[in-house]
């Protein structure tokens, strides 16, 4: 679904990290931690074809990313759902609107009809008309999660879900990835939280890769 | 630009327009440029059009004809007056000669002289009209009999005149054709700045685009079409000022000529709704282009 082969990234003339593999296979569920500056949200965009590689070849959904115009890259995103740590919107578009948008971007308006659905699962029912800016950390980050899903993508990557709501809310976000998940959903999810972690792999077969000194390891049994 | 991108322009993408904020600066510098242009393009255009009809006035009324000035003489005025006469009525080339009575000697005068000169008591020269043939008359032959039969005769075919004031009519017409192409480059200019502008400040917007996998085309068209109605809304204002402030000018009889040609007359009126027209076109070629560059630039 998505490969990476000895890929690397070089960031102001230095390499942020080399020859990284990755294979993320449909339905896994995998976790990537490290440092803070280690590479992670760089090491996921290219996943979704936001950057691309120094060195190395990343393939998504069989086809090279290099080979892709920019057209095809976008149609390519609409399969992979992403939720940022900072969980942008459009400002003046209400919740509802901003949670459609991938729908509307690619003229679904035949699965607008899931909308309320989505909303009651994410719980922002009563908050759909609603602006951005008037939803606490927790309901935006539920909320970039909806737009992430809405299009029903085979695989969803996150940065950092959980950086800036409470442990009540990391569960919640975290029943709902793994709900994605059960679902068939691929899950590639970049975080130092530890505890998110732990609890998730009490829950499902979660895989979990640490980015560290430019080279990406598996975690050990510390985890 | 395609047929199918044309109905895309017409028909519109409410989503995608939503998507960008309908107020900014960008939307008021857009519709202020393309009014003040297009006031600007309705007198250059009149002006182009009034130099142009000056000069086609100029050169029907000069064009075939020329006079011919016979001195006063304290003889009778009437041999060489009749000389003249039977040897243009002789000469090949020239359709019809008329001596000019002396009311129209009078007309001609009264400018420098008013009203009561009193022309028979004074050595007047007499004029005679000579309308050409299609093909002309020989001028330098005519000329040479001339000075034979009627010494002191001067054969003027207008040329000297006629040439210079039909050359600056044309620089005139001219003048106002590159004024209109020049405001056009400046609503050009202008419209692609404030797009560029209007981009930069929905760079949040274009990102969330991004990410949920719109595609350039996509972004694009939510920025072109404003930027495209709000071009033909300014236009067809400043259009509208335009026009009717040629109203307020001075009509031909108090302005005498120029001033109370800039006026569109008949057919030419429809050269008015090209402003606007025109003015949509400019704004959709410069955003598109504007915003294509930007978003692959800033990938």
């Amino acid at each position: 679904m998505i490969e990476l082969h000895d890929v690397a990234y070089r960031y102001g003339g230095s390499a942020l990290f080399a020859q990284v593999s990755l294979t993320l296979t449909p339905g896994s569920f995998h976790f990537l931690t490290g440092p803070s500056g280690a590479g992670k949200t760089t090491l996921l965009r290219l996943c979704y074809g936001d950057l691309q590689t120094s060195n190395g070849e990343v393939r998504l959904f069989d086809r090279p990313v290099q080979a892709m115009t920019r057209d095809e890259i976008a149609m390519m995103r609409r399969r992979v759902g992403v939720v940022h740590q900072d969980c942008a919107f459009i400002d003046h578009l209400s919740i509802a609107e901003n949670i459609a948008l991938p729908l509307t971007v690619a003229g679904r308006y035949d699965m607008l009809d899931n909308l309320t659905d989505l909303l009651g699962w994410v719980g922002l029912g009563r908050q759909a008309n609603q602006l951005p800016s008037e939803l606490s950390g927790g309901e935006r980050q539920r909320a970039a999660l909806a737009r992430a899903v809405i299009m029903s993508p085979d695989v969803i990557i996150a940065d950092e879900p959980t950086g800036n709501v409470d442990w009540e809310m990391s569960q919640r976000l975290l029943t709902l990835l793994i709900e994605l998940n059960k679902m068939g959903k691929t899950i590639f999810i970049a975080t130092h939280d530890l505890h998110l972690i732990r609890a998730a792999k009490s829950q499902v077969q979660a895989r979990v890769l640490r980015l560290k000194s430019g080279q990406l390891v598996q975690a050990g049994a510390d985890l | 630009m395609t047929f199918a991108a044309i109905l895309d322009l017409i028909k519109g993408d409410t989503q995608a327009e939503r998507a960008v904020p309908r107020r900014g600066f960008t939307a008021r510098l857009t519709v202020f440029t393309a009014a003040a242009m297009a006031f600007l393009a309705v007198f250059a255009l009149a002006l182009s059009f009034a130099a142009g009809r000056l000069a086609d006035q100029w050169a029907s009324e000069l064009a075939q004809t020329s006079t011919l000035r016979i001195p006063a003489t304290v003889d009778d005025p009437l041999v060489p007056l009749e000389t003249a006469l039977r040897v243009l009525q002789e000469t090949p080339g020239v359709a019809s000669a008329r001596a000019l009575d002396p009311d129209e000697q009078q007309a001609l005068l009264e400018p420098w002289f008013g009203p009561d000169l009193p022309l028979a008591t004074l050595p007047i020269p007499q004029l005679i009209e000579i309308v050409e043939t299609e093909g002309g008359y020989d001028a330098a032959g005519l000329r040479a009999r001339l000075a034979g039969e009627v010494p002191g005769a001067v054969l003027d075919d207008h040329t000297r005149w006629r040439d210079p004031l039909i050359a600056a009519a044309s620089r005139v017409r001219l003048l106002g054709w590159i004024a209109i192409g020049l405001i056009a480059a400046t609503i050009v200019a202008i419209v692609t700045l404030a797009a560029q502008a209007a981009l930069a400040a929905n760079a949040q917007v274009i990102s969330v685009l991004r990410l949920v996998g719109a595609t350039d085309t996509y972004i694009a068209r939510a920025f072109v079409r404003r930027f495209t109605l709000r071009g033909i809304a300014g236009a067809a204002l400043g259009t509208i000022t335009g026009l009717a402030a040629t109203f307020l000018l001075p009509t031909s009889d108090v302005a005498g000529g120029f001033l109370g040609g800039l006026r569109f007359p008949g057919v030419t009126a429809l050269w008015l709704v090209l402003i606007p027209v025109l003015s949509g076109v400019a704004a959709f070629v410069a955003t598109r282009w504007a915003a294509l560059r930007t978003l692959k630039e800033n990938s």
